[in-house]
């Protein structure tokens, strides 16, 4: 199976968007292109990016590897992209909606019940609760694969605290640093601003009755968790406070964080801690990570949460071959862009069938994220899949299976020249009165060579992706 | 029947709270079986951040300790008109589905007991069925108090076969769920005809039949709740229809005192 290149198809020849990037690049000197790669990674470790990789004894903070080749898109392809994304946008938003109030899906027997009513993504105490302007998912990151000059696939919505805008950021900063005469020469849709389009769209979603600019902040669960450094960026470029569960209370019927001048009410908080630790009132009676009372205090529609509680019961990965049904059913439309065929092994064929066909098949956990607990069945040996195999039998509803796809590749940078890795692509929807999509978003690469997992966890890389304003 | 009731909860510590949450679901809402004439709550020691309807629709109270007290209290009291309607609380209403009282939580997952006990419910009619859980129910579990506490699931309080009106209502709903009835735990207060002063508040289960709506079963005292009863919240169990839930930062020792009053 030869994959498409997006750079240099194997018929086609040179892509249009990446003409003019050629162009430049065939005049470089080879020796000062790797001499730039270094630089990057100078340039990352002086910003302090790392992330954690969970499952690793040894030193668990590295750098997610940066090629400085750009993952290029068209302004056509993007447009095209944009309309099926914010359409998949509003209907998870209604999907969320309805299922926390009318669940006409339901008694429509459009998706069944049994996947919502056992799904622990699934939170009771979010019934009847409408944020403002009817807005759950403030934030959604998008991870879409591409197999064809015109086929563009969603692969997951990750609609509860999706991460890696801050990398998105910092790879384009680091461009920018690196290759300042490449701007010049092609125009690119910027993607600074994101910082500044997050705040006033956390702003734009204030709950009622607050007057004047609401006062925005960011949890974090702390300096141990793997995404703390995009907390504290995010706060600092958005100019807001990073605050944990232990700087704030309740007072006067909000939640306040305590600063120098006493306690400050809290109407907008970007939270980065998941659901079943935000309120040990509420949830887990031990969390130490959240607030206590936080969710009684959003019920009273004193304080908005973004994204609001209650969100992964739109992209569990058994929802997600529901999708073309949900949008179907709440935009009136088919999907603009296309999911990817899913085999949900609680169903006995549906198992059987997986089973059988395991050395072809990409199998997730149902629940899973960042790529771990998933079997590529083409890369496994033999060992692995019998192993895997067992788990499946054993409980085969924790998870789903999935043709594996040929991801599009774009050439990377290695010692011996360009060389073709597969990517997958996730942009940033900022969701509020209306819905904003910044022109990128992050380009995940997996480095080593075949290889399908572009995982950070799992030794996957990253890339500048360009918007062309063409 | 018009009952006067009175709830008093009284927290004392060893030392001064500087934080501290205290959830209410104290205020009673009218609807088939009762008729809210008056109601108040004085709270002292605390005050009240924010009230709303909880999932289930119960009138919530979050309240967080006010200065650095050394006693909480809480007193709810108000006059309900009552009216016997054989246990029949009526149709289901609110945007929590139906199919979420089929679902076992926590304290009421079934073990081996309780699986034996509801296979034990002979054949007949919804309310008979129910009917028969109820008194198998009271057979099994006697009432003593200090026996189980309000962490004990369903499951151990049957093997135990000793426990109070939250042990019998988890048993109940638990049995009854399996037996493909939706159920819910109700949090109220009882008059207990031979006396003014209460033990303590009140809890019964309810199942939903079809044609009927919900229907209560008390299971401590082995009968249908009647116009002796008051029902202030309904959750899936215990913990999501306890009157009073908190949290507390510190090392204080918490002490309780509960005093309960209801009568014509």
């Amino acid at each position: 199976m030869v994959a498409f290149d997006e750079m240099l198809p194997a018929e086609a020849g040179l892509r249009r968007p990446y003409e003019a990037y050629d162009g430049w690049l065939k005049n470089q000197d080879p020796a000062r292109l790797t001499e730039k790669m270094r630089d990057a990674e100078r340039v990352f470790r002086k910003t302090g990016i790392t992330f954690a990789v969970y499952g690793e004894q040894e030193a668990s903070e590295r750098l997610i590897p940066f090629d400085i080749v750009p993952r290029i898109i068209s302004g056509n392809e993007w447009r095209r992209l944009t309309q099926g994304i914010e359409q998949r946008v509003q209907a998870l938003n209604a999907f969320l909606d309805d299922i926390y109030h009318r669940q006409e899906i339901l008694r429509a027997g459009r998706v069944p019940r049994e996947l919502i009513a056992t799904n622990e993504a699934f939170l009771p105490e979010m019934i009847g609760v409408r944020p403002p302007a009817g807005v759950y998912t403030h934030i959604i990151g998008v991870d879409i694969v591409r197999i064809a000059e015109n086929e563009f696939y969603v692969l997951e919505d990750n609609a509860r605290t999706p991460s890696g805008v801050s990398y998105m950021l910092e790879n384009r900063e680091t461009m920018l640093q690196l290759f300042p005469e490449l701007f010049q020469r092609i125009k690119v849709h910027p993607v600074e601003n994101y910082p500044q389009l997050l705040r006033q769209s956390l702003a734009a979603v204030k709950p009622n009755g607050v007057n004047g600019a609401p006062t925005i902040a960011v949890l974090t669960p702390g300096s141990f968790n793997s995404a703390y450094f995009e907390h504290a960026f995010l706060a600092d470029q958005m100019g807001v406070q990073l605050v944990e569960g232990q700087d704030l209370r309740v007072v006067d019927g909000h939640v306040a964080m305590r600063t120098t001048e006493g306690y400050k009410q809290i109407d907008v908080l970007y939270r980065r801690v998941d659901d079943a630790y935000l309120d040990p009132l509420t949830f887990k009676p031990d969390s130490a990570l959240g607030v206590p009372g936080i969710m009684d205090v959003y019920r009273a529609g004193n304080i908005t949460i973004a994204n609001a509680p209650g969100t992964g019961i739109a992209d569990d990965k058994a929802i997600y071959s529901y999708m073309p049904e949900i949008i179907e059913f709440y935009t009136g439309r088919k999907p603009i862009l296309g999911n990817i065929p899913t085999w949900r092994c609680s169903e006995a064929n549906s198992l059987k069938y997986v089973q059988e066909h395991l050395a072809e098949l990409v199998v997730k956990e149902v629940h899973g994220s960042g790529g771990y607990g998933m079997l590529v069945g083409p890369a496994a040996t033999r060992k692995e899949r019998e192993e895997f195999s067992k788990k499946l039998a054993a409980r085969p509803s924790n998870y789903i299976a999935q043709p594996t796809l040929s991801l599009s590749t774009c050439p990377i940078l290695t010692e011996k020249g360009l060389a073709p890795r597969h990517v997958d692509l996730r942009p940033f929807v900022l969701v509020s009165d209306r819905i904003r999509i910044v022109p990128g978003g992050l380009t995940r690469v997996a480095l080593k060579e075949g290889s399908l997992v572009v995982n950070s966890s799992q030794g996957g890389g990253t890339k500048d992706t360009w918007v062309l304003d063409d | 029947m018009r009952l006067k009731v009175s709830h008093r909860t009284e927290y004392s510590y060893d030392e001064p709270i500087r934080y501290g949450l205290q959830r209410l679901r104290l205020w009673p809402a009218s609807g088939p079986a009762q008729t809210m004439l008056t109601w108040a709550l004085h709270i002292e020691g605390a005050r009240e951040e924010v009230r709303f309807l909880d999932q289930f629709g119960n009138d919530t109270r979050l309240l967080s300790i006010d200065g650095d007290p050394h006693t909480i209290s809480v007193v709810a009291e108000g006059e309900i008109e009552t009216n016997d309607t054989a246990g029949v609380s009526g149709p289901h209403r609110g945007f929590a589905p139906l199919w979420l009282f089929e679902h076992q939580t926590p304290l009421t997952a079934p073990g081996t007991a309780i699986r034996d006990l509801a296979a034990s419910v002979g054949d007949g009619g919804d309310l008979q069925r129910l009917h028969g859980l109820m008194a198998l129910i009271q057979q099994r579990i006697a009432y003593v108090t200090g026996t189980t506490d309000s962490r004990t699931t369903a499951e151990e309080a049957l093997v135990k076969g000793t426990g109070v009106c939250q042990d019998h209502s988890h048993v109940f709903a638990a049995s009854a769920r399996l037996l493909g009835f939706p159920a819910r735990y109700v949090s109220g207060y009882l008059m207990m005809n031979d006396r003014v002063d209460q033990v303590a508040t009140h809890a019964w289960a309810e199942a939903y039949v079809s044609d009927l709506g919900w229907v209560g079963f008390d299971a401590a005292n082995g009968m249908s709740p009647d116009e002796r009863y008051v029902r202030v919240a309904v959750g899936r169990d215990y913990r999501e229809a306890m009157p009073i839930a908190g949290i507390l930062i510190g090392h204080a020792q918490e002490r309780l005192a509960v005093h309960i009053t209801v009568e014509q």
